[in-house]
């Protein structure tokens, strides 16, 4: 197979939501001693993009946009082992933190939330839902990210956000990253009231607004 | 007089035997999770297996039939002064305002608003003066009370203003304690509370399959205390269970077999509801839809199959995804009233929601009720009344054709023709252009007006006085304490 030939039918497997070809063709890739961001930028990011467009325009629903975004994270997780070794921009920018926050077991609106992020070439890390403030801020103490996600689902769980906001003020970690919240009690006001930088209404919202907040991938 | 008592059934009794096999296979090999020290102990206590890591329970079949046979197939459930008992179960259908919305829709408005401890108080005098809902919910969450005794004020609210019973539910593992000694206060006394329930709370396992530290707590306090439960078993097909609509029934069916029968072996012969909020997820928008027909096919089927097993039924319907209450708000919720009635619900939590559960609107309120009366003369079904002899009534007025004029019509058209509620227009176009051509929602803020000059129901001041005072208790230590205390003076005046 070509170089040509495995770009094509690795953003071809993306766009069918085929984690296994995924993976496969990103291993060809590296045995043939090709630059693993070079089969990035122009299948796997072309490919979602495409998976994107096929939502918006109505074609795709939920279930495709899931597979594609898996598509993409298994061929990545070959070629970041390659990556890893030499210098990674992605592993330097667009990292993202999620997790719905203390007290709250909602977690399917996070989950999507944090699938388009993926879907959308950010690094995603999902710390689950029931997540306390101090555990934000050691996992950005361990890998530090762009943004940081929080999701509430309940009036008595979303008073919790600000003190996560609070504990990287107290930590002076505030100003090195975003915070971008939602789920259904949280408004757009009360976001910018309790000193978030951003809110999003929905998945598409929160992908839009994060690419404003922190930068669309190229 | 006879009647078919019009029904709705969407499942075989072969269906249903079949979907029950899988929920007992679903519990005897991954069984469920429960967040709960007691719970394991008790059910390893039963000679069930379970694994305390994990905090699995797996329930077989034979043993667990057997601590599930003595579950109520009805109860009881009385309002504020122990009277008027409405029996949940059999043929009845009960609608209660859907509970806990977040947001408020001001009448008249397109814009929602966080509920506040006013709308909690709208909510339940409107409640107490339609006599189409004969319970009512702590439909709201207020925002102008500390986060985390939010559920507990709005019960009282609830028992301060409307006399109904009421379905509500806690959001804290304490409040459990706050909101029973609220109930038993204004029962009389814990027994009194035991022996006449005013009091219905919601416990909502996570799909899949697990009981939360929080909801099984409230089962087992409830079991304990002889309150009834409620079961909202919430699959979301596709999302949080199988995207069929049967395995998601599979997966409901095992969820509140699994809760039965924990809240048993913990109070045998305790009520408990056989409910849901399950939702047919959209594959678009990632939204749980709770007026899509996927969404109440899989509510008529699970309450048919909790009737089947002998449990009195529950489920969220009447309610829509519309922001406002407009067409589709009907479609949606008119749609599931009848559904609901032809399903024999015996509790149909909804009216007034939009927004998929998350708002409450006083104006579709008046709308649904009407809706509901709709679907309550189906119910009703065909009568043939004993002096009706058709053929000598049209060979009366065969010729004259005043059939207005005939005894029988006078004597019957109340109990035949409902009059139409007073959000649904029937009179003349011309009347219409008269009346400056009012839509339902304007129907509805006239009703709304109107009610609003009506004397309402209010919890006579000795009761109100230690109701307040089993919160104020609750609150004793808070910081918060003296600025609740102004809170309740302000709206309880
Ligand atoms: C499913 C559900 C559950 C399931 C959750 C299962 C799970 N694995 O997540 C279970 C059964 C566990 C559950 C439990 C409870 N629930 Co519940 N639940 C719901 C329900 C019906 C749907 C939520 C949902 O999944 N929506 C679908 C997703 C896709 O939408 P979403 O979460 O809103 O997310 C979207 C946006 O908000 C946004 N978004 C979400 N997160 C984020 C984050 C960021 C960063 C961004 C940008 C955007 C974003 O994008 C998402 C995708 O479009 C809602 C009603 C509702 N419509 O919201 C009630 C609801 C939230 N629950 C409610 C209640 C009361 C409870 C319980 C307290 C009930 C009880 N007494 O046991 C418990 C609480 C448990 C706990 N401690 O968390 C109330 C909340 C009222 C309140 N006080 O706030 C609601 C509103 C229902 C109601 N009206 O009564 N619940």
């Amino acid at each position: 197979m070509t170089s040509e030939q495995i770009i094509e039918q690795t953003r071809q497997a993306v766009i069918d939501g085929d984690a296994e070809s995924s993976r496969k063709l990103a291993g060809s890739w590296l045995e043939m001693g090709l630059d693993p961001l070079l089969l990035i930028n122009r299948a796997l990011t072309p490919g979602i993009e495409d998976v994107g467009r096929l939502w918006e325009e109505g074609e795709y629903f939920l279930p495709e946009l899931v597979a594609g975004a898996e598509a993409v994270k298994t061929g990545m997780q070959i070629l970041e082992k390659e990556l890893s070794q030499m210098k990674n921009p992605l592993s330097e920018t667009r990292r993202v933190i999620i997790g719905t926050i203390f007290g709250d077991i909602h977690d399917i609106g996070k989950s999507l939330v944090a699938t388009l992020l993926r879907a959308n070439g950010y690094r995603v890390q999902d710390l689950g839902s029931d997540v306390h403030a101090s555990r934000f801020l050691e996992a950005f103490q361990k890998e530090p990210a762009d943004l940081i996600c929080i999701s509430a689902l309940l009036t008595t769980t979303m008073i919790g956000i600000p003190d996560v906001i609070r504990i990287f003020n107290e930590h002076s970690c505030r100003s090195q990253v975003k915070f971008l919240i939602g789920g259904a009690p949280v408004t757009g006001s009360w976001a910018e009231t309790i000193g978030a930088d951003g809110y999003g209404a929905d998945a598409v919202d929160a992908v839009r607004t994060a690419n404003r907040l922190i930068g669309k991938i190229q | 007089m006879n009647n078919i008592n019009p029904q709705i059934y969407l499942l075989t009794e072969d269906d249903i035997h079949r979907i029950i096999d899988d929920a007992w296979e679903v519990l005897e090999t991954v069984g469920v999770e429960a967040d709960h020290e007691n719970v394991l102990r008790k059910a390893a206590d039963h000679g069930f297996r379970m694994d305390k890591a994990s905090m699995r329970l797996y329930f077989d079949r034979k043993k667990s039939e057997s601590i599930i046979q003595n579950v109520p197939a009805s109860f009881k459930l009385y309002d504020r002064d122990g009277l008027n008992a409405l029996t949940i179960g059999n043929d009845n259908v009960y609608f209660d305002p859907g509970s806990a919305a977040v947001f408020w829709l001001e009448p008249g408005l397109t814009t929602i608003r966080r509920a506040t401890s006013r709308d909690c108080i709208e909510l339940a005098i409107l409640t107490d003066l339609l006599p189409g809902y004969r319970i009512q919910s702590t439909g709201v969450v207020p925002s102008d009370v500390p986060e985390d005794i939010a559920d507990s004020i709005r019960l009282l609210f609830a028992l301060s203003f409307c006399t109904k019973p009421v379905i509500t539910g806690t959001f804290n593992v304490n409040s459990f304690a706050i909101m029973k000694s609220m109930l038993e206060s204004v029962a009389g006394g814990s027994e009194a509370l035991k022996n006449r329930p005013l009091a219905v709370f919601d416990c909502c396992p996570s799909p899949p399959l697990r009981w939360s530290h929080l909801t099984v707590s409230a089962l087992v306090d409830c079991a304990v205390s002889g309150i009834p439960a409620e079961m909202v078993s919430m699959p979301l097909a596709g999302a949080t269970a199988p995207v069929t609509l049967w395995g998601s029934l599979v997966q409901h069916t095992a969820e509140c077999l699994s809760g039965a029968i924990i809240h048993q072996m913990f109070g045998p012969g305790s009520p408990i509801v056989w409910g849901g909020s399950p939702a047919a997820f959209d594959m678009r928008h990632g939204t749980p839809p709770m007026g899509s027909m996927e969404t109440m096919m899989i509510d008529l089927a699970y309450a048919q199959i909790g009737r089947y097993l002998g449990f009195p039924t529950h489920a969220y319907m009447a309610c829509s995804d519309a922001k406002t209450p407009d067409y589709q708000a009907g479609m949606e919720s008119g749609i599931g009233a009848v559904l609901a009635v032809l399903g024999r619900i015996n509790i149909v939590s909804g009216p007034g929601f939009l927004n998929y559960e998350n708002t409450q609107s006083p104006e579709k309120l008046i709308m649904d009720h009407d809706a509901c009366a709709l679907a309550y003369r189906l119910k009703k079904g065909i009568i043939q009344r004993p002096d009706d002899h058709p053929v000598d009534i049209i060979c009366r007025h065969a010729i004259d054709g005043q059939f207005l004029a005939d005894q029988t019509t006078r004597r019957w058209h109340r109990d035949e023709i409902d009059p139409p509620g007073s959000t649904i227009y029937r009179k003349s176009m011309d009347d219409w252009l008269r009346d400056d051509r009012p839509d339902a929602r304007q129907l509805a803020r006239k009703k709304l007006e109107t009610l609003k000059n009506q004397p309402h129901s209010r919890l006579e001041e000795n009761r109100l006085q230690s109701l307040t005072a089993c919160l104020m208790e609750a609150c004793k230590n808070k910081i918060y304490s003296d600025s609740i205390k102004l809170h309740l003076e302000r709206y309880l005046k």
